[in-house]
């Protein structure tokens, strides 16, 4: 097995050095087709690895691969932990990343970086893949950081737009500041537990101690170190899945091309903060505290997110900010210790919102690279293709009973209303409220751009046509499981013992998910159960109100935008958090970064420790080379005085002079 | 002394090497000048050879044959296998070069193999006679290659100066020599090392002797103050040479120094690990700051290398089997490093012109990315930055010191690498920031290219897994 690991990781590698280096010789066609077999020898692969662990009940493997160094105790390794939560990880991402390459060979046809996009894309798939199959922080640290890095290129993919490169800025920023958390998680791990590796760390006596020490955070307030090393690894899980306060990067990061907004900022980078929260599930257990915050976070996300969603008409951010919402519904999720339900809203989520986005990328090419919703309208007759798949997708999005989105989301809210900690109630309603939000602003943004008037210029109507099979065929291949692997692993996901070794939830308080498997009755009750509950009711509400005032009465629109006229500047300002930041930590930041350039850099830095010590050795090394005459007696007589020097040191050591 | 056979095998990749050479030497007088190349191909033959019959003669134990006179260990082994594949390199990256300056005739070859074959017989020497026999056949080779090129007024003056100064220190090698074997009425490395282990530090005539058998050592490392030579041969040396010198004499010198320190006085750790640890924090300091002021960027690169000596002797200092292999595996490693940064230079040359001042290699990025990423990673690694492999040689050597409680040396290296940065980022800085008006092209045969690619690549390589040289270098001290 240990080669095939192997094998997963590399292929996606070596097709992104390749394409990525010799792209310009080896042409567009080789290099699509060398970069598509990388990562579908990966998918394979995973699906193979999939099948072991389910079928063949191959238990968790953790192997290390090896040690890179060793520093006193720290032995920094490569290694890899593949247990059933790794490998739904990998076929998701993998797959989502075969469909994304399909449809970018399509997507990016003219683009002159054609090449550049598929060596990035893969090494994105490689580094992702480092991040899911990791056995320690560090490993978990490195793909973290990599396809951070590769969110910031392919943010900024398009570098002569000056919006693509404040966006990217943005994101690298951002992100910035939830890495210094979750670097500071991952060094009190070290100093508490002396290693990073999950078995470690993750073992009973330690997770014990950790929730027995106790520090000083502030003044006299005590804190668990669990309780800080928690919250700090969040903030990094904060900064990656895009929860407020830190959420501002992800709506600017559609600067990007679409592919990779399916890919990235959809469907797999930003879930790694969930991912990891999973993982490290058994610390969040032992701190109510932690647990607490999450939810309010997440919560929060999940509501104010979906609002915004409401006023925009750019199709891209429309969708971002319902990506941004559900982000919040998993972290919710994690908070109320329904980390199951989390990881399965996360594999739904991938397939249904990469769906999305690509479909939203198949309108775009349609319109001739346009974007605004309010150009578009009644394209269902021009693209039934991505007519039907994007209704799917909606469907799914809204969570509509059957689709995989139902299932997941249902049991999500659910778990919310079980949950007995203090914030959970206010979760509850945030959440329930969503849900209506969430069809309102779907269906929405699905009557604009498919049904209504055609509002395109005449130019672009006589061009409208459903793009080459390429784009399409991703579209229904990632229609299929949005439509039926809800409905398919429900049983086992969610309610039966697939992630049984992986999640352990002890705390008796916490048993949110034990109590609804009791309630689970079958497929059929629980759709049954679930049309009578207020999610569904609500959500049948939004898509109503949609269809009322998009299709039914437009004019409605126009008039509610004026009687709320306050509410709608707050939501299109997105409640003020760009300007914030630009006012607060932007310019604050400068100023206090000149008023330190200027004293501390270039006078004390440059000045005197820098350039003053580079002088002092340039002086020095002037002097110095002087000896170096070129005589050759010169020479022999420097040996002859070393020489001298020798016996002289060793006479005195000796104490015989 | 019986000619067993398992003498003959022991020592056969040296008889192959030895007979190699002579063909190749005589080869030259039935060949006509059309055919030069036919001598590079030989002596790339031989590497492969040679380096065919080290594997598959390898010895399972350390064997002593010719009554104590030589052996054969895993020391060996590692350094003369090394040594084969470094050579090819060097031979390939040399080639047009030598063409060019009308050097390739079967003269360089012959004397290239004969200094390879000193190499080896002082890597595998058990007794001082042995390695100084070994020695002095490279040493002899080396001045007569300096000198090959007649007509440069710089290159016969530096073999002159060589030849000179490289007599000095033979002179206080054998000096010391023979004092010691005044004590122990013996030449033979395993005896003198059972003696020096009983009587450790008591006789002050093995003292001296140390002292002078330290210089001579000192000498063929370039360890300040006895570096002198060091910069005015590379500087005054056609390139081909100075590749040669830079890179794989460092093994030889690597292996007098554990042959003699190690194997034969270690029982006088005490004495010459102070001596060591005075070279060591000299070279290092005055190698970084004067390798500050050069523009010749051949100079740059032998100071260098007077501060990489310096690292190298700190390994030693530390007297255990940790500071020993952290000491080998950085000798393998500054041994790879100069290769791929002669090479670029090397290729850089054209029409008999060399690369040889920084400003050369100004804009180098935009005439030859592969070479300029080649150099790129030589300078991070020559100063020590992860992921490179230089990074874990200095980390090994470091780690050995410190666990040997001698903080200070360590904190000098430290401190001195901060300041060799300045040099190794300053060419960066030219190749990658500096503009040339005209834009010349650099064109490379297939050959060339290949083995500067694999050698940057290894040096990347091996930074990311440095396991399996740390072990072979650990095996090598039991």
């Amino acid at each position: 097995m240990k080669s095939i690991y192997i094998l997963i990781v590399l292929s996606p590698l070596i097709g992104s050095i390749i394409t990525g280096l010799f792209g310009k010789k080896i042409g567009r066609v080789l290099s699509h087709r060398i970069a598509v077999l990388g990562v579908t020898i990966s998918c394979l692969l995973s699906l193979y690895v999939l099948k072991v662990i389910i079928v063949d009940q191959m238990p968790a493997q953790n192997l290390t691969l090896y040690t890179w160094l060793g520093v006193g105790d720290l032995s920094i390794q490569i290694g890899f932990l593949v247990d059933k939560l790794t490998a739904l990880m990998m076929c998701v991402v993998t797959f989502v990343s075969l469909m994304v390459h399909i449809y970018t060979i399509g997507y990016m046809h003219d683009d002159k970086g054609y090449q550049r996009f598929f060596s990035y894309i893969s090494l994105f798939t490689f580094s992702m893949l480092m991040l899911v199959m990791s056995n320690n922080f560090l490993q978990l640290f490195f793909g973290w950081e990599a396809v951070g890095l590769v969110s910031y290129l392919l943010i900024g993919f398009w570098f002569e737009k000056d919006s693509a490169i404040f966006a990217n800025m943005k994101a690298f920023l951002v992100n910035r500041v939830g890495d210094f958390g979750f670097l500071l998680g991952i060094a009190a791990i070290y100093t508490y537990c002396g290693s990073l590796d999950y078995d470690v760390v993750f073992s009973d006596p330690m997770i014990e101690r950790l929730a027995s020490t106790k520090i000083n955070v502030w003044g006299t307030t005590e804190w668990t170190v669990i309780t800080m090393v928690s919250i700090m690894l969040f903030v990094g899980a904060m900064g990656k899945s895009a929860q407020i306060p830190l959420h501002v990067w992800l709506p600017d990061s559609m600067e990007g091309p679409t592919p990779i907004s399916a890919l990235i900022h959809a469907a797999t980078m930003v879930t790694a903060g969930i991912f990891m929260v999973a993982r490290t599930s058994a610390l969040f257990e032992m701190s109510d505290v932690a647990l607490n915050f999450v939810i309010v976070i997440g919560a929060l996300t999940a509501f104010l997110m979906g609002l915004i969603g409401i006023v925009q008409n750019d199709i891209k951010r429309v969708v971002a900010y319902s990506t941004l919402s559900q982000l919040g519904y998993m972290t919710v999720a994690l908070g109320v210790s329904a980390y199951t339900a989390g990881i399965f809203h996360l594999m739904t989520h991938a397939f249904f919102k990469a769906l999305l986005f690509l479909g939203a990328g198949s309108v775009i090419i349609a319109m001739h690279h346009d974007q605004d919703m309010r150009n578009m309208g009644g394209l269902k007759k021009y693209m039934p293709i991505t007519y039907w798949t994007s209704l799917i997708g909606s469907l799914a999005l809204i969570g509509f009973p059957f689709t995989s989105g139902f299932f997941s989301k249902d049991a999500i809210i659910h778990a919310v209303h079980l949950s007995k900690l203090e914030f959970a109630p206010f979760a509850y309603i945030l959440v329930t409220a969503g849900v209506f939000i969430t069809a309102f602003y779907t269906f929405r943004m699905f009557f604009m751009v498919f049904h209504g008037e055609e509002r395109m210029d005449q130019h672009t109507k006589e061009h409208l046509k459903e793009p080459s099979w390429v784009v399409t065929m991703p579209l229904i291949l990632l229609a299929i499981p949005s439509l039926v692997i809800g409905g398919l692993t429900v049983e086992n996901i969610l309610f039966g013992e697939y992630l049984k070794d992986v999640i352990h939830v002890m705390n008796p308080d916490h048993q949110v998910m034990s109590m609804m498997t009791a309630e689970f009755h079958g497929l059929l009750k629980f759709v049954w159960h679930g049309l009578w509950q207020p999610p569904f009711i609500l959500s049948m509400c939004g898509v109503g109100l949609a269809w009322f005032i998009y299709i039914k009465k437009p004019s409605i629109a126009e008039t509610c935008t004026k009687i709320c006229s306050p509410i709608y500047k707050v939501l299109d300002k997105k409640y003020g958090f760009d300007e914030f930041n630009d006012v607060v930590f932007a310019s604050g930041g400068r100023k206090l970064g000149g008023f330190l350039w200027k004293i501390g850099d270039v006078k004390l830095i440059d000045g005197l420790v820098v350039n003053g010590s580079a002088k002092l050795f340039a002086w020095l090394s002037e002097i110095i080379r002087k000896m170096q005459t070129g005589f050759l007696y010169h020479y022999a007589f420097v040996m002859i005085l070393g020489l001298l020097g020798l016996l002289a040191w060793i006479l005195i050591k000796l104490g015989i002079v | 002394m019986a000619f067993d056979f398992i003498n003959i095998v022991t020592v056969l990749p040296e008889i192959v090497l030895l007979s190699m050479a002579c063909v190749v030497l005589l080869i030259d007088l039935y060949t006509d000048s059309a055919e030069e190349s036919l001598s590079y191909y030989l002596t790339q033959f031989t590497m492969v050879i040679v380096a065919a019959v080290i594997i598959i003669f390898a010895p399972e134990k350390t064997v002593l044959v010719f009554d104590g006179a030589y052996v054969s260990d895993n020391l060996s082994f590692v350094l003369k296998l090394s040594l084969c594949l470094l050579g090819f390199v060097v031979f390939v990256f040399s080639k047009k070069l030598l063409e060019d300056l009308k050097l390739d005739k079967s003269e360089y070859y012959a004397l290239a193999l004969f200094a390879m074959l000193g190499m080896m017989v002082m890597i595998s020497a058990g007794n001082f006679l042995t390695i100084y026999l070994g020695l002095e056949l490279l040493s002899l080779s080396l001045y007569s290659m300096i000198a090959m090129q007649r007509d440069s007024k710089r290159s016969v003056e530096v073999a002159m100066k060589y030849f000179v100064l490289g007599a000095v220190a033979s002179g206080m090698l054998l000096y010391g020599i023979s004092m010691i074997y005044g004590v122990t009425k013996s030449i033979q490395f395993d005896v003198i090392h059972e003696i020096t282990m009983i009587t450790g530090q008591s006789q002050l005539i093995m003292i001296f002797g140390l002292v002078f058998i330290v210089i001579g050592v000192a000498f063929k490392l370039g360890a300040v103050p006895f570096h002198m030579w060091l910069p005015d041969v590379y500087h005054g040396s056609s390139l081909p040479i100075t590749l040669f010198i830079g890179s794989i004499t460092k093994i030889a010198a690597f292996a007098l120094i554990a042959r003699v320190l190690v194997d034969g006085l270690e029982g006088l750790h005490a004495s010459w690990k102070d001596m060591l640890a005075i070279l060591a924090v000299l070279s290092l300091i005055l190698g970084n700051i004067i390798a500050i002021a050069q523009k010749n960027i051949k100079r740059m690169f032998a100071y260098s290398t007077i501060s990489h000596v310096g690292f190298i002797m700190l390994g030693l200092i530390a007297g255990n089997q940790l500071g020993y292999s952290a000491s080998m595996f950085y000798t393998l490693v500054y041994a790879l490093m100069a290769t791929a940064g002669f090479g670029v230079l090397l290729m850089l040359s054209k029409n008999g012109i060399e690369a040889e001042n920084i400003a050369d290699l100004s804009g180098l990025s935009d005439r030859s990315p592969l070479l300029a990423v080649v150099m790129l990673v030589v300078m991070f690694s020559m100063a020590g930055v992860p992921p490179t492999v230089g990074f874990y040689a200095k980390l090994s050597v470091i780690n050995a010191i410190v666990s040997s409680d001698m903080i200070w040396l360590a904190l000098v290296a430290v401190f001195m690498s901060v300041v060799g940065a300045f040099y190794y980022l300053r060419i960066i800085k030219v190749m990658y920031f500096e503009k040339q008006d005209i834009i010349e092209s650099v064109d490379n045969s297939f050959n060339e290219r290949l083995f500067i690619g694999v050698n940057g690549l290894t040096i990347l390589l091996l930074g990311l897994y440095p396991t399996t040289l740390m072990m072979l270098c650990s095996a090598s001290f039991k």
